[in-house]
């Protein structure tokens, strides 16, 4: 097992010292090298669970562990694609996506060669010199996936990486983070709101609950590989899921707007069914 | 406009002349006027030494300040103890006008140089570490975590990370800093020095030209507003583009 969450409760103080508690009794595993994407609505605690895995948080209680290790601290076999970029406001692109690199024991040759692969791989190719201010919100989110893919991670941390990308963009970038994944083999965590991006991607896709954040529900992907949209069970599984989504909505939406408030399940599925995922 | 009516006030005579010279045209042929005198005394060099006098000791007082200043901010934000120590004091420090300092400068170095070079430097020290620590306190998590993931920890995170991502607040310390300075050493100038602007003030007093202490007065606004603008104005708005703050 390469990343095992055990009991994992989470609680933030809050101002008035009252506790929230974000994350209750959360438990599942990720194999070595699978793809398993995080699902759910806004605020059930994806990013915390992202940061407890990636050591920059400490669990209330519980165990988590990778390649069978305690977590206590941040460290380069698990990488981290943050749902904000990230990227260091002072540094020119290039240097952003060498920061890592030159930290390893690594010849200067073989750091340029990396940076210079992993920023055609988002295609940015003739950005290197550019800094973050002059990149378009999408460029910018493009920057922090090859100054994370660069690092060849054992486990790789993705928050909402494709969010902010146009349709076409993202499509490639799916592509690409397949090929790399198959080549490299790496254990991949995902998180996304896009239902279809979760199954076109993920080996497996966990269902959180609104807050207290707990898993819901696993559904595993049975299809085959390069995964096709238009594939029965995909779209099987993305009927279901979207079910599922919806009753926690509901509740989201609930406690947002009073309990008078009721989600019309007809209303929403008159739309486009795929695209929901992305507007929780 | 504030020429005209000062030109009409000196030339109404009620002043004698030399407490209420014309800025351009002289009151009696051949007589004096404040650009007159400010050409003539750049010309003979006057002016110039005295500028480059105060400058220089502008300079290494506002360094000391910017060192001292960061290396306070520095350990205020690292350690809770200097925090609750030093932190609370500074606040008190930063309120004291730097020129009451000065007869403990006098004392303790002498009049002369270091007295004053003493008294720029207390005038800019608070002022950055006050800034300098806000800056090093509210380094965004964001940029820590991402660095911390990718390997960096300890004096290369300091390096790296905390230090430029301090640098808005930083420069915007310098500015204030650099503006406590400035008038720190004409005070300190004024009261007791060798040389410099403010020596000079104090000897175009003493002889009772006006013309001459204007002259200074104009040097200095001018000095002043350039190294504001041309200097720090525009580091700040350099860094607030890069940094992705609007202005
Ligand atoms: N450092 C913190 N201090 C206090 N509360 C926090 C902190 N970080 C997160 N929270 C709270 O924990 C809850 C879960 O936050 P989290 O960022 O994990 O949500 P998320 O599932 O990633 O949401 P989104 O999909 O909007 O990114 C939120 O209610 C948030 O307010
Ligand atoms: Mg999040």
């Amino acid at each position: 097992m390469k990343v095992e969450l055990k009991d994992v409760h989470k609680e933030f103080k809050k101002g008035d010292g009252q506790k929230l508690h974000v994350l209750d009794d959360i438990n599942f595993n990720i194999e070595e090298g699978e793809f398993v994407s995080l699902l759910g609505p806004s605020g059930c605690g994806k990013s915390t669970i992202l940061k407890l895995i990636a050591g920059l948080d400490k669990a209330t209680s519980g165990d988590v562990r990778v390649n069978g290790e305690q977590v206590t601290k941040p460290g380069t076999d698990r990488i981290v694609v943050f749902q904000e970029g990230g990227l260091f406001p002072w540094m020119t692109v290039k240097q952003n996506v060498t920061y890592g690199l030159n930290l390893k024991k690594m010849s200067k040759a073989e750091v340029e060669e990396k940076a210079v692969e992993g920023l055609q791989m988002v295609h940015l190719g003739n950005f290197a010199d550019a800094y973050p201010h002059e990149l378009s919100g999408g460029m910018k989110q493009r920057v922090a996936i090859a100054r994370a893919l660069v690092m060849d991670p054992e486990v790789l941390l993705m928050d909402e990486p494709f969010a902010a990308l146009d349709e076409q963009t993202r499509l490639v970038l799916h592509k690409e983070l397949q090929n790399i994944w198959r080549k490299t083999g790496n254990t991949i965590l995902f998180i996304t709101h896009n239902i279809r991006e979760a199954l076109t991607l993920s080996d497996r896709v966990l269902l959180m609950s609104t807050r207290p954040g707990k898993i819901k529900e696993s559904f595993t992907v049975r299809a085959a590989r390069p995964r096709d949209p238009a594939d029965s069970v995909i779209v099987d599984l993305e009927k279901r899921v979207m079910t599922e989504l919806e009753i926690e909505m509901e509740k989201v939406l609930k406690e947002e707007f009073g309990d008078d408030y009721s989600l019309k399940t007809d209303h929403l599925r008159s739309g486009d069914h795929r695209d929901m995922g992305s507007n929780i | 406009m504030i020429i005209g009516i000062w030109e009409v006030i000196s030339k109404l005579g009620f002043f004698p002349t030399f407490m209420f010279p014309p800025l351009i045209i002289p009151n009696e042929p051949g007589g004096v006027t404040v650009i007159g005198t400010l050409i003539s005394s750049i010309i003979s060099g006057q002016i110039v030494t005295a500028t480059a006098t105060t400058l220089t000791r502008l300079l290494v007082g506002f360094s000391i300040a910017i060192v001292l200043g960061l290396t306070f901010g520095f350990l205020i934000a690292r350690y809770k103890w200097v925090d609750d120590t030093l932190g609370f004091f500074v606040t008190a420090l930063q309120s004291i006008p730097s020129i009451v300092w000065f007869p403990l400068a006098i004392v303790w170095f002498g009049l002369g140089n270091t007295a004053i070079l003493f008294i720029v430097a207390i005038g800019a020290t608070w002022t950055m570490t006050v800034n300098s620590s806000a800056g090093f306190k509210n380094v965004p998590s964001l940029y820590l975590n991402a660095a911390k993931t990718l390997g960096s920890s300890g004096a290369h995170l300091v390096r790296t990370v905390v230090i430029p991502a301090s640098i808005p607040h930083i420069i915007s310390g310098l500015r204030v800093a650099w503006a406590f300075a400035w008038r720190a050493i004409m005070a300190g100038e004024l009261l007791g020095s060798t040389g410099g602007l403010g020596y000079l003030l104090d000897l175009g007093r003493s002889i009772q030209a006006m013309d001459l202490v204007l002259s200074i007065m104009i040097v200095i606004g001018i000095i002043g507003t350039i190294i504001d603008n041309q200097v720090f104005l525009r580091m700040e708005r350099a860094v607030a583009r890069r940094y992705g703050q609007t202005v």
